[in-house]
């Protein structure tokens, strides 16, 4: 709501030292979020004044542009001593002025800014020489002054406005200060002036007059006799209040006065037409939505009534709409003309030759207008407001206000009769103890204080039992319908800078659960280990599962999908975090970040086959039975927590030291293994099969017999798909699996017995099948050795002709320790020995050099 | 070695004469000093110390002589021996200093040369403040609460006040699910799930558990009041990507729900968090709002951190920071609407709650001097890197 101060001061006495930022100021202060000020018009500077054209010259230039060299007379004050005839044969001084446009007459009044005058855009006017003249000036377009858009000509104003050298700032009302205000839901009474000058009285603690005077007016009550336009309601409860005044005589030539020009222009609307222009500014003015309608072309009886099926109106947009059932209409006999409380049909639109208007001001229910506007996707000036809450008495005063305007400026006459159908629904009345504020505020209010807070936002209150009061709030003011509201209005009165700064104790907490100190833990390792971590949106396409190679039946293809994505490519959420991590791989790499290792770790999103069970419709004014609560819960997709890393490049770079180690499979198994233990958990490894990786270097991660994620090298065909340096490796896993994987996670780790005997090492070299798995010989070289056993590394592997074809030795070196004593040479023999032995029997595995 | 001769006379053997020892040990002395290195050292050690050495070759002589004149020789070339073996000591430790000087230089290296082999990793910023405010709370006995993404509507909307014709539902332009094969059950076509808007479900999610009922014995039964959590996750809205908006942000709110909390309690809360996030005395500011989930309700504005206010009305000393205006918009909070309670199944006549919330990219923005929400979406790893583990 853009509020001209001007206006503003019309109904609250605000000291006039108070600029437009000091009532921001005390407005902000109230809990009205005041956006900016604009100090509208204070760009323009220097002698602007008001001209006669007494006579022009158009010449023609070279250029093929016709200019008028123009005498203007602009008053006595300004002129040079360069004589000029006048239409009546008189002569006077003049100053001399090249206009470009033609949409003037001699004696026509203009706009002149003298040399000295200063635009908008810091526009300097001084005397130059132009098409072989001085131009002692400039005549001004609507535009070049800042009042709109209008450059097609220049601004011509009317006889009786103005004289030669009057004060052209003043005749245009050019300078004011405008306040822009978000109102909030709450407050749809402060998108009205009448409103927000009501808060600014408040504020100062000054006189107020309304506008809307007492609201509904008796006397003219009594006028509804039925000679108005008739008018019937179907639906009451949609449409509480219908006011309806006809003016005739109209005169559709009427200009609109400046000064209503100037504040619907400075409101943020566009002046169009006297009828038009006045039934915005009652709007502005009180807020109340009015619709005019040409009365000649209104068949029959206004109803109001529900749409029907399939029934169309086209709206003042000209826009065909198919309307709903729920969408409230204004209809006469030949079908719906408007959407109520939305948007006019084009049919009864007011034109240029409208001489008797029908005014409508009705009260349409909130709820009901919100959604008409959302559903045809039509937030109009009136939508907001009803959306928001207008005063139901408004219609009688803004009604009246309208006719009177259109009296006033079109020459109109006012019909005797008026309609009013319906009547202002009851206040409600709220019981409240007047300790409450106080013991939700932490301020101390006396009982007095509190009655005096809710008086002053025109609320009624009356004494009850004990320290309850009962109060009843104003017509304008609907969002008052708790206890907790009534107790905003007197805090925001007194001012939140009275609240005092007191912290809550609270009870000794459980500080960070174990899945979040994990959480923590696995992400600093993987950071540590050389991993950047960039979080990616959540939305994904068919297309990035096609790129990752997934099968058709793939299961990680059934992905929740959005009703209303950002991007139609994109309508669905990850099921996996690879394509985000990747893109992000990419991106880095486009930008020379050619050595690159990222990590990311979020919620993915997963789903059945079939129908998505929906959530049930829960009540709110009661907490859900347990029941209703599993039921919603069943229907919210599982979202496990993964993480996920990729790389690509060198992993270690080049330097002095040699050349760079670039990126393997084994980095991206390697980061599981610093994931899996700085959880705690005890990860195994196995070779596997799975998109988007290479199938002969992907490893499937195993949490006891679980697959938990997968790592190695991707496929060539992903990596050329997607766009990634050959050779990217990429590991994604469960984290919530590796949380909750060891139950025992947050007991006590029991303490190792550190022998301090002598160690006793054993080297062997096992020939297996190349097709046998590392780690298969590794757990069974463990398991043959047994307790003696310290510790197993692989450290040689050798493929080649002496081991011949298919074949491959892998040496291990096996330490052997005991608890209690020296281990013999036998001993350490025996334990080797029967691990080479379980070896053999398990892998096929020969003792090299045996 | 010689036998004792019985018949040797003691005149002739000279090399025991006092003058003849006393030269040895010049001699020997004279080549341990001579000596340059370890090197030679060691060959005078042989030639004046060794079998073959002339004190070595008279002390065995000693016994040939007669019994009387023996131990007087003894003595002599003991003394002299010993005299010897010092000097060798003496000089065997100089050279030896001398040499290990040597090597330690000829060992010197460049240390500036660099070792980074092994690249340095980070997390991202939006994940430390995270725990960086989570740890703020945590030591004032707060709990770190947690909630899906994909939200149920009821959670997400209705449980806090915004019905399903709010005009906030439509101010938050909502991220919904699709209903693929909807069942239709009541009629409805729409899936009842969205990405949610706000962390607040995460809030009505902890009073629904802490007020489970269980009548019929089954499962945990709610740990009841009073709640102190606070609740950082990633929230979701239609927004296009831009300098200063992401379709999905992050967002920390608070949930305090005690007897008798009152507004006082929430900004005494929110002065703590500032000052503990930006340094000790900064406060925070309230101002009249609105929220469906919270009345009273209000703006909060930081100190500016940065001028602290200096920069108000001084055109000498602008602040970027606030933009001279001496406060920061940083989020919204309230007193938790008493509709939530009840629908949350907290006694609104017993209980009273405030609730706060901000959001993370806009606290990072303004506390970093972050120009462009880009680089906080993109995964650049230079802009990560610069923040390291901790913000
Ligand atoms: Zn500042």
């Amino acid at each position: 709501m853009r509020v001209p101060m001007s206006w503003l001061r019309e109904f609250a006495a605000v000291p006039g030292s108070a600029t437009g930022r000091d009532v921001a100021d005390r407005l902000i202060a109230a809990g009205l979020e005041v956006e900016t000020v604009d100090e509208a018009g204070a760009d323009v500077s220097g002698p602007l004044v008001v001209g006669r054209v007494l006579e022009f010259v158009e010449e023609t230039h070279k250029n093929g542009k016709t200019v008028r060299w123009c005498a203007v007379d602009v008053g006595a004050e300004h002129n040079e001593q360069r004589p000029s005839h006048t239409d009546d044969g008189s002569t006077t001084m003049s100053r001399g002025v090249v206009c470009g446009a033609l949409n003037f007459e001699v004696g026509d009044l203009v706009v002149v800014s003298l040399p000295g005058t200063v635009l908008p855009g810091g526009f300097t006017i001084t005397a130059r020489k132009t098409y072989g003249h001085v131009s002692d000036g400039m005549i001004c377009s609507a535009r070049e002054l800042g009042l709109g858009d209008d450059h097609t000509g220049i601004l011509v104003l009317r006889p009786d406005e103005a004289a030669p050298g009057d004060d052209a700032a003043a005749v245009l009302h050019l300078r004011d200060d405008v306040l822009d205000i978000a109102v909030t839901p709450d407050r749809g009474y402060c998108l009205s002036v009448r409103g927000v000058a009501r808060e600014a009285a408040t504020a100062f603690g000054v006189d107020y007059a309304d506008p809307a005077g007492s609201g509904v007016d008796e006397r003219e009550d009594d006028d509804a006799d039925g000679s108005g336009y008739p008018v019937r309601v179907d639906d009451a409860d949609r449409c509480p209040v219908f006011v309806a005044r006809t003016v005739t005589g109209v005169d559709p030539h009427a200009p609109s006065p400046r000064w209503l020009q100037r504040r619907v222009q400075l409101a943020g609307m566009r002046p169009i037409s006297l009828a038009v222009d006045i039934t915005n500014y009652v709007m502005l003015e009180l807020g109340q939505p009015i619709h005019g309608y040409d009365r000649d072309a209104l068949t029959g009886t206004i109803v109001v009534r529900r749409a029907e099926d399939g029934e169309k109106l086209t709206t003042l947009d000209g826009v065909v709409r198919t309307l709903d059932p729920d969408d409230l209409l204004i209809t006469d006999d030949t079908g719906p003309i408007g959407l109520a409380g939305v948007m006019g049909g084009g049919t009864t639109e007011l034109s240029g030759s409208t001489t008797a208007i029908v005014v409508e001001a009705a009260h349409f229910e909130a709820t009901g207008a919100g959604r008409t506007a959302r559903r045809h996707k039509l937030p109009s000036e009136a939508s907001k407001r009803f959306e928001r809450g207008v005063d139901p008495r408004a219609p009688w005063a803004a009604s009246r206000r309208v006719v009177e305007l259109l009296v006033e400026h079109g020459g109109g006459v006012a019909d005797s009769g008026m309609t009013a159908v319906g009547a202002v629904p009851p206040a409600t009345a709220v019981d409240i103890d007047t300790t409450l504020p106080s013991r939700v505020v932490g301020v101390e209010y006396t009982p007095d204080e509190v009655t005096r807070a809710l008086t002053s936002v025109g609320a009624t209150v009356e004494a009850g039992a004990g320290p309850t009061v009962t109060v009843t709030a104003p017509s304008w003011r609907p969002d008052l319908t708790d206890p907790y509201d009534l107790v905003e209005e007197v805090a925001r009165l007194r001012g939140y800078g009275a609240i005092p700064s007191v912290l809550p104790m609270a009870p000794a907490g459980r500080g960070v659960t174990s899945g979040q100190r994990v959480r923590r833990r696995v992400e600093r390792a993987v950071a540590a280990a050389g991993y950047v971590e960039a979080p990616s949106y959540p939305f994904v396409g068919e297309g990035d599962f096609d790129a990752l190679g997934f099968a058709v039946d793939d299961p990680r293809r059934l992905a929740v999908r959005l009703a209303n994505p950002l991007s139609e490519e994109q309508p669905l959420l990850r099921t996996t975090l690879l394509p985000g991590l990747l893109a992000t791989l990419r991106r880095n790499v486009g930008r020379g970040n050619t050595d690159v290792a990222l990590y990311e770790s979020g919620l993915v999103f997963r789903r059945g086959p079939g129908t998505l069970p929906r959530p049930p419709r829960l009540p709110v004014d009661r907490r859900p039975t347990e029941d209703e609560l599993a039921a919603l819960e069943d229907a919210v997709p599982e979202q496990p927590r993964r993480l996920a890393v990729a790389l690509s490049g060198a992993r270690e770079p080049a330097g002095w030291w040699g050349p760079a180690r670039q990126v393997s499979w084994a980095d991206a198994v390697e980061a599981a293994r610093a994931v899996a233990s700085s959880a705690g958990v005890r990860l195994r490894v196995g070779n596997d099969e799975q998109a988007p990786w290479h199938p002969g270097r992907c490893a499937a991660l195993y949490v006891g017999a679980e697959v938990v994620g997968h790592a190695g090298e991707l496929h060539p065909r992903v990596v050329q798909a997607l766009g990634l340096p050959p050779r990217t490796a990429a590991m994604e896993l469960d984290l919530d699996r590796l949380v909750g994987a060891d139950e025992d996670a947050d007991a006590p780790v029991r303490a190792p017995a550190v022998s301090t005997f002598p160690v006793a090492t054993q080297d062997v070299a096992l020939l297996v099948d190349s097709s046998v798995p590392a780690a298969d010989v590794e757990a069974a070289l463990r398991a043959g050795a047994g307790e003696l056993l310290e510790s197993v590394r692989l450290f040689d592997v050798y493929t080649g002709a002496q081991v011949g074809e298919g074949r491959r030795s892998l040496a291990y070196a096996l330490r052997f320790r005991a608890p209690d004593r020296t281990l013999t040479a036998d001993e350490t023999t025996a334990a080797r020995d029967a691990a080479v032995a379980a070896a053999a029997e398990r892998t096929g595995a020969e003792l090299r050099g045996a | 070695m010689s036998a004792p001769n019985s018949e040797y006379d003691p005149v002739e053997v000279s090399s025991l004469h006092p003058d003849e020892v006393a030269r040895m040990v010049s001699d020997a002395l004279s080549a341990f000093e001579a000596a340059r290195d370890l090197d030679e050292l060691k060959q005078a050690r042989l030639a004046h110390t060794g079998d073959r050495a002339p004190l070595t070759l008279a002390n065995r002589e000693i016994g040939a002589l007669p019994p009387q004149a023996r131990k007087d020789a003894g003595r002599r070339v003991g003394a002299a021996r010993r005299e010897v073996g010092e000097a060798l000591a003496r000089r065997q430790a100089v050279l030896e200093a001398e040499r290990d000087e040597r090597v330690l230089v000829d060992e010197a290296v460049d240390v500036t040369l660099p070792w980074d082999r092994a690249p340095r990793g980070a997390r991202h910023p939006l994940t430390t403040i995270q725990e960086r405010v989570a740890d703020v709370f945590v030591a004032m006995g707060w709990e770190v609460a947690e909630g899906p993404e994909v939200e149920a509507e009821w959670l997400n909307f209705d449980a806090l006040n915004i019905g399903p014709d709010h005009p906030a539902r439509t101010m938050q332009d909502t991220f919904f699910v699709a209903a693929e094969g909807a069942d239709g059950a009541d009629g409805a076509d729409d899936s009842g799930l969205v990405l949610r808007t706000h962390t607040s479900p995460v809030q009505a999610r902890t009073m629904l558990a802490r007020t489970r009922q269980t009548a019929d014995g089954s499962g945990e039964p709610g740990r009841g009041m009073p709640i102190y959590v606070i609740c950082p996750g990633r929230t979701f809205r239609t927004d296009e990507l831009d300098a200063t908006h992401t379709p999905v942000f992050s967002q920390v709110e608070g949930l305090a729900v005690d007897e008798g909390l009152t507004m006082a309690h929430l900004k005494g809360t929110l002065d703590h968090f500032a000052s503990s996030m930006f340094g000790a005395g900064i406060t925070t500011r309230l101002r009249p709002s609105y929220f469906p989930f919270t009345e009273p309700s209000a703006e909060m504005d930081l100190q500016c951190f940065v001028c602290r206010g200096a920069s108000v009305g001084d055109p000498e000393r602008p602040c970027r920071t606030c933009g001279s205006e001496g406060w920061i918009e940083w989020g919204g909070c309230g007193m938790v609407n008493p509709r939530v309670l009840v629908a949350c199944g907290v006694d609104p006549e017993r209980y009273t709650g405030f609730a706060f919330g901000m959001g993370l990219e806009r606290t990072l923005m303004f506390r970093h001097g972050i120009e462009d929400m880009h680089d906080m979406v993109e995964g650049d790893v230079r802009f990560a890197t610069a923040f390291g583990m901790e913000v």
